[in-house]
């Protein structure tokens, strides 16, 4: 059973590699965007720093939203989404394992850049261990969520902008729990709630999210 | 199937849903008159000012119903839409579009009315209060849900689509108050709220429920007369549809 979602994860990966540039602009954009807030806040160090938890949140949750509509839109358009409803294999799991991909090829690049980032902004070692470990538990929440907004905007004219209407009010939950575990850090306070609250939001989304989409899928290829 | 079963699906036919929303129609939007004209004189006129807010307060009886309709509404939105996917029932997929505008109208007259209400008592239009925010969220929920009907030209993809968002979002819609809550908390102290005031006036609260009333009749009205709209739109081709427009009965 596990065969058949391997050789797609290893499919998902492999396009993602030949063409890294797509990839590579999620990261582009993260960059920038964080890098643009001092310009328009002000170079004080204290107060970057007393930002930088939401800065770097958000920036990361539009980044991961930007990246979304590429989720299955290539495999729509060629087809190959409209043979995985007639896999035998059930379509959450393949839409699970589709997400997975799309996690390791966007959300962990954004994880594993953030250090760099949290530097500029002047956060201090705990914070941006903090940050990546909240990161690292969030952004699969933020495609989990997200695949359900890229497979109902699929096919539909201005879908990118109708994915941000559709997916930014749900992820509000993720932004504060993860912006706040850093922030605690930040007061010297435990993050351990937030980190727990997190988990089980993430585990509650890789339970439920995946059959949203696969339901979203079918529709949308009725 | 029961007796009463049968009867209560005859009006899941569109034909004979909107014969009786027609007959229904008017009484609805009667009492919501009536209930308005009743609650805001006693509201603005009999009740006596607050002890601490003044004459201020008396926006509550605009306030607490449009925002308890624009929370409900949304709940009975995701179960109308639950129930037209799961079933198939066309009816239920026609009621959930129809309540969509009303339940995002009264969450904006909740936040307008709640801006207006903070401006004297808090000396701000806006903080960013866990209720403020988690109902600015309700907000942004059902223009997603309107726009994503919107934007999909076939109706029974767009039906279909549209209710699998309204059940997610009705899933997210406690965790989003939950975590806004306790975001909040972590942020500033609790602020003021307005149902805080642990003493109510029995006048007041008599007046609070006609409004509360007057929201509910209104809401019944003006989704009835939108699905009935929307049942022309999509049936038009249907037999039952010309017979009635052509007889000059709408």
């Amino acid at each position: 059973m596990f065969r058949p979602l391997l050789a797609l994860l290893r499919r998902d990966l492999t396009l993602a590699l030949r063409r890294p540039q797509d990839a590579l602009t999620v990261v582009g954009f993260f960059v920038v965007v964080v890098a643009l807030f001092p310009l328009g806040i002000g170079p004080d160090p204290e107060f970057l720093r007393s930002l930088a938890p939401g800065v770097l949140w958000v920036a990361a949750l539009l980044a991961v939203m930007l990246s979304l509509e590429r989720l299955f839109s290539d495999d729509y358009r060629d087809g190959t989404l409209e043979q995985m409803l007639l896999v035998p294999e059930p379509l959450g799991l393949l839409v699970l394992t589709k997400i997975f991909a799309h996690w390791l090829i966007t959300g962990l690049p954004l994880v594993l850049i953030s250090p760099l980032l949290a530097v500029q902004l002047n956060l201090r070692p705990d914070e941006i261990v903090m940050l990546m470990l909240a990161l690292l538990l969030g952004t699969p929440i933020l495609s989990l969520i997200g695949a359900i907004g890229a497979a109902l905007t699929l096919g539909l004219r201005g879908g990118g902008v109708l994915i941000a209407l559709l997916i930014l009010p749900l992820y509000a939950p993720p932004l504060i729990l993860g912006a706040g575990a850093v922030d605690a850090v930040m007061h010297g306070a435990s993050a351990q709630a937030h980190l727990s609250l997190l988990g089980a939001m993430m585990v509650f989304a890789l339970f439920a999210t995946p059959w949203a989409t696969a339901a979203a899928v079918r529709i949308m290829l009725d | 199937m029961s007796e009463r079963g049968i009867q209560w699906f005859r009006f899941t036919a569109p034909a004979n849903f909107y014969d009786l929303a027609g007959r229904l129609i008017p009484w609805f939007a009667a009492l919501t008159i009536a209930l308005f004209a009743a609650g805001l004189y006693l509201g603005l006129v009999v009740a006596p000012p607050d002890y601490q807010q003044g004459d201020s307060y008396r926006i509550i009886y605009i306030h607490v119903p449009t925002a308890w309709m624009g929370m409900f509404l949304y709940v009975l939105m995701a179960i109308y839409a639950a129930i037209g996917l799961i079933w198939r029932i066309k009816m239920a997929e026609v009621m959930a579009k129809a309540i969509a505008p009303t339940g995002a109208l009264f969450t904006f007259l909740a936040l307008w009315t709640g801006a207006l209400w903070g401006r004297p008592t808090w000396g701000v239009y806006w903080v960013w209060d866990a209720r403020l925010t988690s109902m600015l969220l309700l907000l942004f929920l059902y223009l997603g849900y309107m726009a994503l009907h919107a934007a999909i030209d076939d109706r029974q993809r767009a039906s279909n689509a549209s209710a699998v968002l309204a059940m997610v979002g009705v899933v997210n819609v406690p965790i989003i108050y939950f975590s806004v809550h306790w975001w909040n908390t972590l942020h500033q102290g609790a602020s003021i709220t307005v149902t805080d005031a642990p003493t109510m006036a029995m006048i007041m609260f008599v007046t609070l429920m006609i409004m509360v009333l007057a929201a509910w009749m209104y809401s019944i009205a003006v989704v009835l007369a939108r699905a009935r709209v929307e049942l022309l739109e999509r049936e038009r081709n249907a037999r039952w549809v010309q017979e009635r427009l052509e007889g000059g009965k709408t």
